[in-house]
């Protein structure tokens, strides 16, 4: 029965795993719990919980399970009696070696070397491991329904607790976690020693070599520690139709000034296209800008560039200017995003939505846009991929 | 409970059932115990009043932005030796000389068992609580200049502390036991008050917690005072010998509960909107 309540919290998405599960029994045999319900709360959450967003996801699974006797602090002996025993039948063992995708074996294996791998004794022992004992609820799914069993309230009950849902607040479904994204931005890195750091290194070779022309008399010598030397500019596309992806710009900005440790960052904006002018600030503001031709000329050409934008945008904006020989028109939008991709190799196009499967208005910009550039999308997988590509020419 | 050790909350330290709980799981089960909340909650205060509970030495060791995982196990000075073999001093052959343990060295070679606080774990780099999961685990880790393995004598207590500034990694987060400090509640805040003033008269002290309580909850606040502000006010109070009922509409020294300008101005709007 006790098992359901595993699946219960799997399914309403805490990513419970083996190990937290094990670590839990082993609570339980040590009667952490202290036999009541609030105890078995507080076990269960510090437990199997890693955040404070997750509380009230917990709260409710924990509500829903044991809603039916939570209403009592005292535990009914039945479930007092299965928490001090608490062994895993085959069948029990069989549902989590499906869920596991472990073998019987396996787990089994697992739990004993958790046993020895405690130095303390337990009064358990080995018991519990796979006895084919037999719990006093069957095996799962039953809820505890019907049990009333008596006993003061002392403090708060934990139904009280789970019930009142008081972490609502912290939850937050649309969480993305920008450690991710950190992480692909590490892999954009190319380390070197030829950097303007105080040299804090000691330089074993020179050391050596310095001290044999000493007659032996040691000198030491030190070097600058390797540094990431990979510079990056980041185009923005903001406001207008990018303004439903503000959440996910501002992680991916939050991500690359956080975990980037680039030797230089720079960001510019623009709106829907690129223009004569960049902006300096993402709220657009026309007082802030720099010209285009300038970024061109002084960004040196071994920065990587990653423009963000939903590609989407008018024709007009992307095509209109006055027609020349060779395909994009002179001082159209295309025009100056062609004249990047000319001037740095390290360049990819970052779009934050898949290109809808109808071809609109909206798509054609996309379509010719994509025929220039490598474009990804916006998600831990595009992005992990638009690196790798970062690292290399196009 | 079987455990002989047992936290109880100390003299000093007020700890909410939940957290005395939590700690005690954690000590029990041999895991570390990871400590998250807001600044000034008392993270920190929680690892020396469990040291001193138990009575057991404590090692802190402060995590800054540059600290790696290797700084926590040892430290091998090469650049003393070769300074030492240079001048012949004794003991040159005796690598074991230069190696100095690092905070989670100490912990594990320690004749006693000890309470290791890390302080801050997010202020390090991403991979910084990876690279510490095989020490946290195994407790013991290998010195290959010495050949030497450091194996922990008594599993140490180890108590961690975040202030979420990084997301954790998830290997990590599932070797520990969370706890999450809540901002106490106006009778455990009254608690703690009395803890650190045991003569305060009650007359101030239920109108310091009514407009403590009253400017927490304001609109617009940016950064809320917290716990230690609050025992820092009271002391001004105190020590100016404020009369209990100027502290509330008045909220005087309110500089020592609010940092930013911009608070102090969402105070002064609302005082006068109160007028």
């Amino acid at each position: 029965m006790f098992l359901s309540f595993f699946y219960l919290l799997r399914s309403s998405g805490l990513k419970v795993s083996l190990g937290e599960w094990l670590t839990l029994l082993d609570g339980l045999r040590q009667g952490l719990h202290e036999s009541t319900l609030s105890g078995f709360y507080g076990l269960c959450r510090s437990v199997v919980v890693h955040s404070e967003r997750d509380f009230d996801r917990f709260d409710q699974a924990f509500a829903e399970f044991f809603g039916d006797i939570a209403h009592h602090e005292e535990l009914p002996p039945e479930l007092m009696k299965w928490l001090e025993h608490p062994e895993l039948d085959e069948q029990e063992l069989k549902k989590l070696s499906e869920v596991t995708n472990m073998s019987v074996k396996e787990i089994e294996d697992l739990f004993a070397q958790r046993l020895q791998e405690q130095k303390e004794e337990h009064n358990g022992g080995r018991r519990w491991v796979g006895t084919g004992g037999h719990t006093p609820f069957g095996n799962h799914g039953q809820k505890l329904g019907g049990i009333r069993v008596g006993g003061n309230t002392l403090y708060r009950s934990a139904y009280r607790v789970a019930g009142e849902r008081k972490y609502r607040d912290w939850r937050d479904d649309n969480t993305l976690d920008s450690r991710q994204f950190q992480m692909a931005f590490r892999s954009l890195r190319q380390l070197s020693s030829n950097s303007d750091e105080p040299k804090t290194e000691l330089d074993i070779d020179e050391t050596i070599r310095k001290t044999c022309d000493n007659a032996g008399n040691l000198r030491l010598e030190y070097t600058r520690p390797r540094k990431n030397t990979v510079k990056m500019m980041l185009l923005i596309d903001s406001g207008g139709s990018m303004d439903y992806y503000r959440e996910l710009c501002s992680l991916l900005f939050q991500s690359v000034s956080k975990a980037g440790r680039f030797k230089d960052l720079k960001f510019y904006y623009f709106h829907n296209s690129l223009e004569s002018r960049l902006y300096l600030e993402p709220t657009l503001d026309w007082k802030k800008t720099v010209p285009t031709e300038w970024v061109l000329n002084n960004i040196p050409a071994d920065y990587r560039v990653v423009i963000v934008g939903d590609a989407e945008m008018s024709t007009e904006e992307l095509l209109s200017g006055s027609m020349t020989a060779d395909g994009a028109p002179e001082g159209s939008g295309l025009s100056y995003f062609l004249k990047f991709r000319q001037r740095y190799s390290h360049l990819i196009w970052l779009h934050p939505q898949s290109r809808p499967r109808e071809s609109t208005y909206w798509t054609q910009t996309f379509d010719i846009l994509d025929r220039y550039f490598d474009m990804y999308q916006l998600s831990l997988d595009g992005l992990t991929r638009g690196m790798k590509k970062l690292m290399v020419n196009h | 409970m079987t455990t002989a050790e047992q936290f109880r909350g100390s003299s000093e330290y007020v700890a909410s059932p939940e957290l005395l709980q939590a700690a005690n799981i954690a000590i029990s089960l041999q895991k570390p115990l990871l400590i998250k909340g807001e600044p000034g909650t008392g993270k920190t205060v929680l690892a020396q009043a469990i040291a001193s509970a138990l009575d057991k030495p404590l090692l802190i060791w402060n995590i800054k932005s540059t600290t790696k995982a290797q700084d926590g196990l040892y430290v091998y000075d090469v650049v003393q030796r070769l300074y030492d073999s240079q001048f012949g001093n004794a003991g040159v052959d005796n690598i074991s000389k230069y190696v100095k343990l690092g905070k989670l060295g100490q912990a594990f070679s320690s004749e006693q068992q000890v309470i290791l606080l890390i302080d801050e774990i997010d202020k390090a780099d991403l991979e910084f609580p990876n690279d510490l999961l095989w020490e946290l685990d195994r407790m013991e880790f290998h010195i290959p200049e010495t050949g030497e393995t450091i194996r922990a004598n008594h599993r140490p207590i180890v108590i961690i502390t975040s202030n979420a500034e990084k997301e954790l990694p998830d290997a990590f987060l599932r070797r520990c036991i969370f706890h999450y400090i809540e901002f106490p509640d106006q009778e455990l805040m009254a608690q703690i008050v009395r803890v650190h003033y045991p003569d305060m008269d009650e007359a101030l002290l239920s109108q310091v917690l009514r407009a403590f309580y009253w400017l927490r909850g304001l609109n617009g606040i940016q950064k809320k005072p917290s716990t230690s502000e609050a025992l820092d006010w009271i002391q001004a109070l105190l020590l100016n010998e404020v009369e209990p009922e100027r502290v509330w509409p008045e909220i005087p020294y309110a500089g020592v509960l609010l940092k930013k300008n911009q608070d102090l101005d969402v105070l002064h709007k609302s005082s006068r909107e109160r007028a």
